[in-house]
């Protein structure tokens, strides 16, 4: 017996590893016209951990502080060696990170894979795209330039115009009545303690949910194989799908790092509190579509100031959107049509102001 | 053989203490645990409320020295813990307010080719004195007084009449 299968058998008399392991090494993965879209879940989880391994580099040489945030990321990006490439790569893998994420969550959408028992699966998810929108946005102020710091001023404004309790989660949030260097202390923390911890634990959940209830088979398939049970496919998971989702993370990887390397991500100018907002200023891609929004509405609706009506409609559509396997069920047997029109509408409206808002000077 | 009486098979009452009845008994754990909860999370919520900061919101603030601006210009200066802008008019006047924009608090600025004031974030436009005129910001910006000293200019909260 050579010296791997000893240490096997030894860890296996203590922890029964083989018993832990048997339920990974029998679940299998449907096979059929859509089988694509059974990617993107792995390939974002890909992405973050790119995002836990840049994080913790960048982390060697940032200095959360209003007076050395800036100097520190120049630091990294003109003087730490491999430093351009490791911020490049956390800008970068973040932004397809949230892409990866959008489309998993549509691709799931549109195969109605919520559906009964994945409710909890749908739900666990959409808190992690949530999670990962407020990395996007906490991660964003820290290199403390001009646009980070005007984004951060209306992001934060946003939630101050709820009633009420509006601009208590304001100061909470800036840690005072404006940002400052207290905003930025805070949203430090939350990036690299509060958010990786809860996003680890829903990631746990969300991977344990999927292995409990299997991989979805979109309704249209599903009907087609029982008619026909000799067309139903599958293979193994490990490791017939698994190398194949690991060529994926492979050519993601290769893009990533050329996007890095080819497009390395600006820095800008430091951030100046008392000067004007600059001309042309606009937040990342995937809050585009909110702040073309908040561009066009009038200023008064019915008496009510037209951002707090815009800001209550995020908030009720986020909610909507993640009740949607119970809205199925309520609606019952027209549910789905109903929800298949709701999520074409969702995808347009986001695009096409996401698009509105990118033209616009 | 002597056999002893289980402790189930003594009745309560002859054991001589006071018992708690279970419900009551769980009614005081559960208040308990409750409470010790309440009184841990008091002081991460107070924890979390920043302390009031030292008021910063001054009455008056140097704005610029009368060479600085040509007319129909505008730049932003400091007024307390907050931005102001001041603006000289094609007339060579001199007009101030707040720089902060009543929609989502960016800081607007002066457009010399539209004599207007602007803010960038969200496209809100405002007159020369201070009234929104287009755009999404519901309110005018807090206008403020001017005062020309010497060479200095200084600018003052609009004293309410």
């Amino acid at each position: 017996m050579d010296a791997a299968a000893r240490v096997q058998m030894w860890i296996d008399e203590r922890l029964n590893l083989q018993e832990l392991l048997a339920p990974l090494r029998e679940k299998t993965v449907p096979v059929h016209r859509h089988s694509q879209w059974y990617f993107l879940g792995g390939l974002t989880l890909f992405l973050f951990t790119i995002q836990l391994c840049s994080g913790v580099l960048l982390l060697l040489y940032y200095r959360p502080s209003a007076n050395e945030a800036f100097e520190s990321v120049q630091n990294i990006t003109n003087h730490v060696q491999f430093g351009w490439l490791v911020r490049s790569v956390h800008s970068w893998s973040a932004n397809l990170m949230v892409f990866c994420a959008f489309a998993h969550m549509f691709s799931v959408a549109f195969a109605r894979a919520y559906r009964k028992p994945r409710e909890l699966t749908w739900m666990t998810g959409m808190f992690l795209l949530f999670l990962v929108l407020g990395f996007g946005f906490s991660g964003y102020l820290l290199p403390w330039n001009t646009r980070a710091y005007f984004a951060t001023k209306v992001g934060t404004e946003v939630p101050g115009q709820l009633p009420v309790v509006g601009h208590w989660i304001m100061v909470i949030m800036r840690g005072g009545e404006d940002v400052t260097g207290a905003t930025l202390t805070r949203f430090f923390a939350l990036h690299v303690t509060i958010l990786p911890a809860l996003a680890i634990g829903m990631v746990m959940t969300h991977l344990l949910l999927v292995q409990k209830f299997g991989t979805s088979v979109p309704a249209s398939v599903e009907s087609e194989w029982q008619a026909n049970p000799r067309l139903r496919k599958e293979i193994k998971f490990f490791p017939n799908f698994f190398l194949r989702e690991l060529m994926g993370w492979y050519v993601v990887l290769a893009f990533l790092i050329a996007l890095a390397a080819f497009l390395p991500w600006e820095l800008g100018t430091k951030a100046d509190p008392f000067a004007p907002a600059p001309a042309g200023i606009k937040p990342e891609w995937y809050f585009l579509a909110q702040f073309q929004t908040l561009r066009m509405i009038p200023a008064k609706i019915f008496h009510i100031d037209g951002e707090v009506l815009g800001i209550l409609g995020f908030g009720l559509g986020g909610a909507l959107w993640l009740a949607l396997p119970f809205i199925e069920t309520l609606l019952g047997t027209r549910g789905a049509r109903y929800v298949r029109v709701g999520a074409v509408l969702a995808l347009t409206y986001l695009a096409s102001m996401s698009v509105i808002g990118y033209m616009a000077k | 053989m002597v056999t002893r009486a289980l402790p189930s098979e003594c009745p309560l009452e002859e054991s001589g203490t006071r018992q708690m009845p279970r419900r009551s008994a769980l009614r005081f754990l559960v208040g308990t645990v409750l409470g010790s909860v309440a009184s841990l999370l008091y002081p991460i919520v107070r924890y979390l409320i920043p302390p009031a900061e030292a008021s910063l919101s001054a009455s008056e603030a140097l704005a610029g020295t009368i060479n600085e601006l040509k007319p129909n210009s505008g730049k932003t200066f400091r007024f307390g813990n907050r931005p102001g802008l001041l603006v000289r008019l094609v007339t060579g006047e001199y007009t101030a307010m707040s720089a902060v924009c009543t929609h989502l608090g960016c800081t607007v600025q002066y457009r010399p080719e539209a004599s207007q004031i602007w803010c960038a974030c969200h496209n809100g436009c405002y007159d020369l004195n201070g009234r929104n005129v287009s755009g999404p910001p519901p309110r005018a910006l807090d206008p403020y007084d001017v005062h020309v000293r010497g060479e200095e200019i200084y600018v003052s909260r609009k004293q309410v009449a």
